[in-house]
């Protein structure tokens, strides 16, 4: 069996975003890039379907600039077997995105998809959606778990007010929550074994997929700053704040 | 322009969405899909301005699973200019698959409508908020209901119609599900907020703490990523960026640093409280209110105070 896990770069999880001046985008120029988190908790998931036997490859597909490159090669130290990178400069909305994936899935025939639940740059959670929607699969999205047995994958997901278990035939996708596994570390050793790893490249325009922009960015702006608040000494200045405003 | 509006089971969430909808025009329709309906097909008829009530009833559709449920919008596409959802975790699920099924591009978690065309989203966990158009024909939207008052449910009695769903196409099946039962104001619509974090030490102390608080209060309790990570809080109590995001009248921060992705959750707030022993902590920088201090202490002397 196989499984493609789809990975993303985008800016680190830690960083603190600044706009443009001219509002046009936000500015990533020198700026850490990282994967994307919940697409390593998907990658993560992946070798450990692996090494548990159920898996004999996992095949990591990235969309992106030549610099995604980088993200792949921490996904192949994570421990995936192959890599495959559609180099485009453009930025391409999740639509287009799972247009590419079902591309690379109809050629590659993987058993599975496994995603991140969103990206944390645009913040859309779509993507894994609208694959198995263009696949005609059926979708677990949020997992916070998954046994795979007999062509089934059993998908625990979290929901608005607890979990929910699903069992879903093969194949399908599955995109990862924060608590579905604790990604590894990468060791020194595996980072240099990477490097030996081969990255395949597709251009976006080999592929012939439009992909042209349904949504036009007008503009972005920082949100109003909250104004600064009152530092109370103790519990009755705090209480007598509050019901100065009337919200106890 | 003919709006379908998805009820969320929740009808505190279908009345905030609603709200949105409203923004685009006034033709809305709402689609209640499931096995035992019929309460919330009439709490739906029931709120202000809506044209009618579409019920698909199946046993298939009891769970909200996303491709019987996405199979049976489309049946109903055509008769429409705008598919619409509160952002919650039937939402998030379903609209993607509609939207793509459609060759549509969604507008995820909207707080605010600027045009029938043009919308306001945040991205980078709330850090950036982006100013959107859709150049699609047809546009199908999430709602961040934080960011929406609930329409009023008065003075409407809209028709309710039966309608057939789509055959299920088998591509996903229930097992079960496991909810928190608490006997509290649930996260999303809740007045006051009480939040826990790494600092309360472990869940026996998260509970004997902010229990008897949020009790006076008549709070919801709420949590950091920390707080549930560590087991002291149920997953569905978590706050932020990936969590739920909460817009209360008050929210009192306790034992919470105020990661990024925490704050996300929480900007909408009235009026923030922060109670923790780090004067420096990021949280204390956004707080209307700051109280440095030991909680454990200020806890209880709180609720005493109340």
């Amino acid at each position: 069996m196989k499984i493609i896990v789809a990975v993303k770069r985008v800016v680190d999880y830690n960083i603190k975003i600044r706009v443009k001046p001219d509002s046009t985008g936000v500015d990533l120029s020198h700026v850490k890039m990282s994967m994307n988190p919940f697409d390593e908790i998907a990658v993560e998931e992946a070798i450990r379907q692996k090494e548990s036997g159920k898996i004999s490859e996992v095949l990591l597909v990235s969309i992106g600039p030549e610099a995604a490159q980088e993200t792949l090669r921490t996904g192949l130290a994570m421990g995936a077997d192959r890599a495959l990178l559609v180099t485009t400069d453009q930025t391409l909305e999740p639509l287009a995105i799972a247009k590419v994936l079902k591309a690379i899935v109809d050629e590659e025939k993987p058993d599975m998809v496994f995603l991140g639940k969103q990206a944390i740059d645009d913040d859309s959670n779509q993507t894994g959606q609208m694959l198995a929607a263009l696949l005609g699969w059926g979708q677990a999205t949020f997992a916070s778990h998954l046994n795979i047995e007999n062509g089934h994958a059993t998908v625990t997901r979290e929901v608005d007010n607890g979990t929910q278990t699903l069992c879903l035939p093969l194949p399908m996708v599955m995109t990862a929550d924060l608590r579905l596994n604790e990604p590894r570390y990468t060791s020194l050793p595996n980072i240099m074994k990477a490097k030996k790893k081969n990255i395949e490249q597709k251009s976006l325009a080999d592929l012939g997929i439009d992909t042209e922009a349904r949504l036009t960015i007008l503009s972005v702006e920082e949100p109003k700053p909250r104004q600064s608040g009152i530092k109370v000494a103790n519990v009755v200045e705090l209480v007598s704040a509050l019901k100065q405003k009337n919200c106890i | 322009m003919a709006i379908l509006l998805l009820a969320d089971h929740n009808t505190e969430e279908t009345a905030k969405a609603l709200t949105a909808a409203r923004a685009l025009s006034n033709d809305i329709d709402i689609l209640v899909c499931g096995e035992k309906i019929q309460t919330i097909a009439e709490n739906s008829a029931k709120l202000s301005s809506v044209r009618q009530v579409l019920i698909a009833k199946a046993d298939y559709l009891a769970h909200q699973l996303a491709e019987p449920m996405a199979d049976t919008i489309l049946t109903l596409a055509n008769d429409y200019d705008v598919i619409m959802a509160a952002s919650s975790s039937t939402g998030k699920n379903v609209m993607p698959r509609v939207a793509a099924l459609l060759d549509l591009m969604q507008i995820s978690d909207i707080t605010a409508v600027l045009s029938p065309d043009t919308f306001k989203r945040p991205i980078y966990a709330g850090n950036v908020l982006e100013t959107v158009r859709t150049n699609d024909h047809k546009k199908i939207i999430t709602v961040r209901t934080a960011s929406f008052t609930p329409t009023p449910s008065q003075n409407n009695s809209a028709p309710i119609k039966i309608i057939t769903p789509a055959p299920n196409p088998n591509l996903s099946s229930f097992v079960k599900e496991e909810t928190n039962k608490i006997d509290r104001p649930d996260l999303t619509s809740a007045r006051v907020i009480i939040s826990g974090g790494r600092g309360l030490g472990s869940q026996e102390q998260f509970m004997a703490l902010l229990l008897p608080l949020a009790n006076k209060l008549d709070a919801a309790l709420g949590a950091s990523r920390a707080a549930v990570d560590a087991g002291y809080a149920p997953n569905d109590w978590q706050i932020g960026q990936t969590g739920k995001v909460v817009a209360p009248e008050l929210y009192i921060a306790v034992g919470i640093s105020g990661a990024i992705q925490h704050l996300a959750g929480i900007m909408d707030a009235q009026i923030i409280v922060a109670i923790n022993k780090d004067e420096e902590a990021p949280i204390m920088q956004i707080a209307d209110y700051t109280l440095v201090g030991d909680l454990h202490q200020i806890i209880p002397e709180l609720e005493k105070a109340l």
